[in-house]
Order: C-alpha cells, then sequence, then structure tokens
C-alpha cells in the first residue's frame, strides 16, 4: 500500500493544505470578500483577528509538527516493518524546511518590515530568537543536499551523518517554542517529550546495534575447550 | 462635536435605564421554561445578555484615531480564567454569570462596603472614553469603553491616610472557570493587580462597565473591570469582585510569574524593551504589519507623566 504513487500525491497534498489554509485567509483579508459567500465560509469560517499570529502560528506548528513527523519515520519503519515510509521522509523534511522559510518570512517580513539592523540586534539579544534563528540555518543544508546527486557525491555514510543534523534542529525548535510562551507550556513539552523520546529511540538503537556488532566481531573464533 | 461635561447630565440621566429595565422585565416574564436546568440549579445567578448602555455622555480624553472593530476586541483576548490562547475567552466565556456581582470596596478606608452591580453604574454619570489599548505582547487596538473615573468610587470609601495603593482582585470560580489551574494556565490564581494610589485616583483611570455602547461582554472583562490607559493591558484587571486600599505594594499576578519581564509600573514605554522583544513598535490590529510607533505612556504623556517625575522608567519598568 505504501508503494504505491497515489500515496506519495496524497502525502504530498495533506502537507501542503495549511498553505492552502493560510493562502485563503490572506486573500480573505487582501481582497475583503463577502465572507459569508458558501466557498469563503468553507475556506475562511472565522477570520483571525491578528493576521501576524495567525501565520507566525500556523507555519511556526507545522514546521515542528513536519520535523517530528520524519523524525518519526525510521522508528516507525523498524517497529511497525514498513520499509516503504522512507519514500515520503524526504518530501515531509522538505515541507518542514518550506513551513520554516515561510515562518522566518512572517517574522522578516510582518514582524520586522525588514529592518535589517533591528532583526540582528533580535537575533543576537534574544535568546528564543536566536534558537529559532538557529534551528532555521541548521535546516539549510539538508534541503540544499536532498538531492539524488547530493547523496551520491557525499556518499551514503557521510550524507547520513550529515543529516543527523536534523536533531539538533529538532532541539533547537523545541527550545524556541519553550521560550517563546508566556506560562502555559503544556505544548512545548509535549513537543519535548516526542523529540526526547524520539533521541532517546536512536541512541539506544545505536548502542544496541554496535553491541551486537561487537558480538558478532567476537564471535568468528571459536572458544577453546 | 459636542462635548457633554459630566456636569450637564441631569439626574434622570444617571441611572442607565435600559439595563434596570432589562432586568426587570426579564424577572418580571422569564418563564421558568426558558431557564436551563444549569441556570436553575445555580446558586450563583445568571449569564446576562449585552444590553444597551445609555445616555453615556462623551469624553475630551478620547482619542480621534479610528476605533477597532468589535469582531477583534471581541476575539482575540487574553483570559487565562477561560484558557490561554487566545480564541478561547470569546467560546468558553459565553455562559459566564454576572448577575449577581458584588464588588467589595475594603482595607484602609473610612468606609469600607460592597456595592452591587447596580449602584456601580448609578454611582456616576457614564461616560464613552476612546481610548488606546496596547498589549504587552506587542498589539494594539482602539475600544470605545464605557464607565466612569474610578476616582469616583475611591472617593466614596474615603481612603484613609495609611492607604498608599489599591490592589484589584478578579473573579475566580472553578466550576465556571475549569481552566482557571495555576498548573495549566502557569499563572496564579485569582487574577490579582495594583496601582499606587495617585495612579488609581488619576481621572484617565477607568471603572468600566461597557464597550461599543454595550454591557461588557464575557471575554472582555464582565461586568466591571479596570482600564488603565496609559499601561499594558494585563494591568487592566477584569471580572473585578474586589478593590482593597493598602499600604504597601500589593502582588500582582504577572509579575510574580516573572519578575523580570512584567514589573509592577508595566507603563507602556518605547525604550524600554521587554526581555525577548522590543516593545518600539506595535501592530495595530488588525493590520498585518507591526509598524505602528509606540508612544511613551501610549501617548498619555501629556496627562501622567508627572506621577513619574524624577522616576527611573528602567528600574520601574
Amino acid at each position: 500500500m505504501f508503494k504505491s504513487r497515489w500515496t506519495k500525491i496524497v502525502v504530498f497534498l495533506l502537507c501542503l493544505a495549511p498553505f492552502g489554509h493560510l493562502v485563503a485567509v490572506a486573500l480573505a483579508y487582501v481582497l475583503q470578500p463577502d465572507l459569508t459567500g458558501v466557498v469563503w465560509r468553507v475556506l475562511v469560517p472565522s477570520l483571525p483577528p491578528n493576521p501576524l499570529d495567525f501565520f507566525t502560528h500556523l507555519t511556526g506548528n507545522w514546521t515542528l509538527r513536519l520535523i517530528v513527523i520524519t523524525l518519526t519515520i525510521t522508528p516507525l519503519r523498524k517497529l511497525l516493518g514498513i520499509p516503504d515510509l522512507i519514500r515520503f521522509r524526504r518530501m515531509i523534511g522538505l515541507f518542514a524546511f518550506f513551513y520554516g522559510c515561510l515562518h522566518l518570512l512572517t517574522y522578516l517580513w510582518f514582524d520586522k518590515l525588514f529592518d535589517f539592523h533591528e532583526i540582528w540586534k533580535d537575533v543576537a539579544k534574544r535568546p528564543f530568537i536566536t534558537a529559532g534563528f538557529t534551528a532555521f540555518v541548521l535546516m539549510l543544508p539538508l534541503a540544499l543536499t536532498s538531492t539524488k546527486g547530493w547523496i551520491r557525491r557525499l556518499g551514503g555514510k557521510r550524507w547520513q551523518r550529515l543529516h543527523r543534523l536534523i536533531y539538533a534542529t529538532a532541539v533547537a525548535g523545541v527550545i524556541h517554542y519553550y521560550w517563546l510562551v508566556k506560562s502555559d507550556i503544556r505544548l512545548p513539552v509535549l513537543y519535548a517529550a516526542l523529540v526526547a523520546a524520539l533521541l532517546l529511540y536512536r541512541a539506544v538503537s545505536s548502542i544496541l546495534r554496535r553491541a551486537r556488532r561487537n558480538v558478532t566481531m567476537a564471535k568468528p573464533a571459536p572458544a577453546e575447550t | 462635536m459636542l462635548i457633554r461635561k459630566p456636569g450637564d447630565l441631569g439626574p434622570e440621566d444617571i441611572t442607565p435605564r435600559t439595563v434596570y429595565l432589562n432586568r426587570r422585565k426579564f424577572l418580571a416574564s422569564a418563564p421558568a421554561a426558558f431557564l436551563t436546568a444549569r441556570e436553575l440549579l445555580s446558586p450563583r445567578g445568571r449569564a446576562v445578555a449585552a444590553s444597551k448602555l445609555s445616555p453615556v455622555a462623551k469624553s475630551p480624553f478620547s482619542t480621534t484615531e479610528p476605533i477597532t472593530g468589535p469582531d477583534v476586541v471581541t476575539h482575540y483576548n487574553n483570559f487565562y480564567e477561560f484558557g490561554t490562547s487566545k480564541d478561547e475567552p470569546a467560546r468558553n466565556a459565553q455562559n459566564f454569570r454576572t448577575s449577581p456581582w458584588t464588588v467589595s470596596v475594603e482595607g484602609d478606608v473610612a468606609k469600607p462596603r460592597k456595592f452591587s452591580l447596580d449602584e456601580i453604574l448609578k454611582l456616576a454619570p457614564l461616560e464613552e472614553r476612546i481610548y488606546r489599548h496596547r498589549c504587552v505582547e506587542g498589539w494594539s487596538i482602539v475600544v470605545p469603553w464605557i464607565g466612569y473615573s474610578l476616582s469616583a468610587l475611591l472617593n466614596l470609601v474615603q481612603p484613609t491616610a495609611k492607604a498608599k495603593y489599591v490592589a484589584f482582585e478578579s473573579d475566580w470560580d472553578l466550576r465556571q472557570m475549569p481552566l482557571a489551574r495555576p498548573d495549566t494556565a502557569g499563572i496564579g490564581f485569582p487574577y490579582v493587580e495594583g496601582l499606587r494610589l495617585d495612579e488609581a485616583m488619576h481621572p484617565l483611570a477607568l471603572l468600566c462597565v461597557g464597550m461599543y455602547g454595550e454591557t461588557l461582554p464575557p471575554q472582555d472583562g464582565a461586568p466591571v473591570r479596570l482600564v488603565v490607559p496609559w499601561k499594558y493591558g494585563f494591568k487592566s484587571a477584569k471580572s473585578l469582585v474586589k478593590i482593597k486600599l493598602v499600604s504597601s505594594q500589593p502582588p500582582t499576578t504577572w509579575n510574580m510569574a516573572s519578575a523580570r519581564e512584567y514589573g509592577f509600573y508595566s507603563n507602556v514605554n518605547p525604550e524600554v524593551d521587554h526581555p525577548r522583544w522590543s516593545q518600539a513598535k506595535e501592530q495595530r490590529l488588525p493590520s498585518f504589519f507591526k509598524n505602528h510607533p509606540t508612544q511613551m505612556f501610549n501617548g498619555y504623556a501629556n496627562q501622567v507623566a508627572g506621577l513619574y517625575s524624577g522616576m527611573d522608567l528602567r528600574k520601574y519598568y
């Protein structure tokens, strides 16, 4: 079932849906249509009172969600025995990057109006922005080297090592979220727990793998009696 | 524009007639069938539908800036008793019961007493005051509040010489506000706020009972709240149940949650950043952009700067 071309299209559209919502809301603001019309009532059930907030939260939330989803793909493949899930990982990762770009753009444009002097002060001075910016920058090389050509050029091993940067992005992203909320930390803590569990899975499975390798390396020479 | 001073009002104007007439009508005619079982069983009273407040005099304190649409002001609320995200209060506060309601005014006063909401509505002539309202988070709105200077109420109870500060307390009723839990919301309850006595006595400090010509909707702090336009919005406590005159600086909710971020004074000040963001600019809702310059004391410097002369506003943020 995960082999079919259609599943890839479905996943693509699912990942694109939040962006569609964003575009519909932006159009509703710009065009100011009669929102009681049938089409608009479906697309934009209610106009968010604060567009900057709405764009920031939608793009930020989806960046983090998609990062967590890419991190669950490897454990799910192994635990559920569905190796074909790997087919979606690059796409979901690139969508995470896409929403990350929109998130950054919302901040640069709507919040700061491209005032780069102010932006630089923010990045340097405000820890939650530093963390968010770090998370974004760490995604750049991953997006750039996401093609088959780059995997070949770097070689599987090195490519894989580079792409472990996503762990750092996930951690920085969660810190960014935790530091920006005012007082209700339940959601950031939930994301922190998810990321921690997913990284712990990798740590444990790597330790187990190494232990198993040591055992098999020790085995070949049969013990003398 | 005719600016009526409070003194122009006759005694027949003082009582917002529609308010008490509506209440009478309700009491006289409401058949039990109209009351839900919950309302019948509840000892706490009932939710009150919005009703017109009139007559309301215009105020010279009003700004001429464009008023923010009521949709924004009623659907974008920080009111943690009804949920920590801004769209929650509009949904969760709808059945908030605001009748009967009393506000206890006590502490260092010669004449402590409890005021019923009806008494509060009749205590001084109602005025419409169109104020800028600036949230510490960086957005702002322009709201036509209805009320009168808090000093009118404070003068009635006669603060004693010991009184130096005024402490405000919002309602905290877990049965009606199941989300108002410190462990989930991350702030303490009941919500408490405070002003220095001279700040509270300043004519701009408003005891507010309505907006947009009507009684306050629950998510905006029904039935009676504070509005202090030169301070960040969180200083303007909602749904007041207690006002206490005290001799020392009272604890305030956000300051207890994070003293570094939210000071006791919290005057709007473009030069003193919040630790996590600049306060130099604001987003005037529903604009996309955070491009509206923030003014010192939210544009009320002419009236209130004198209250803070000689104070280091970086230290007393």
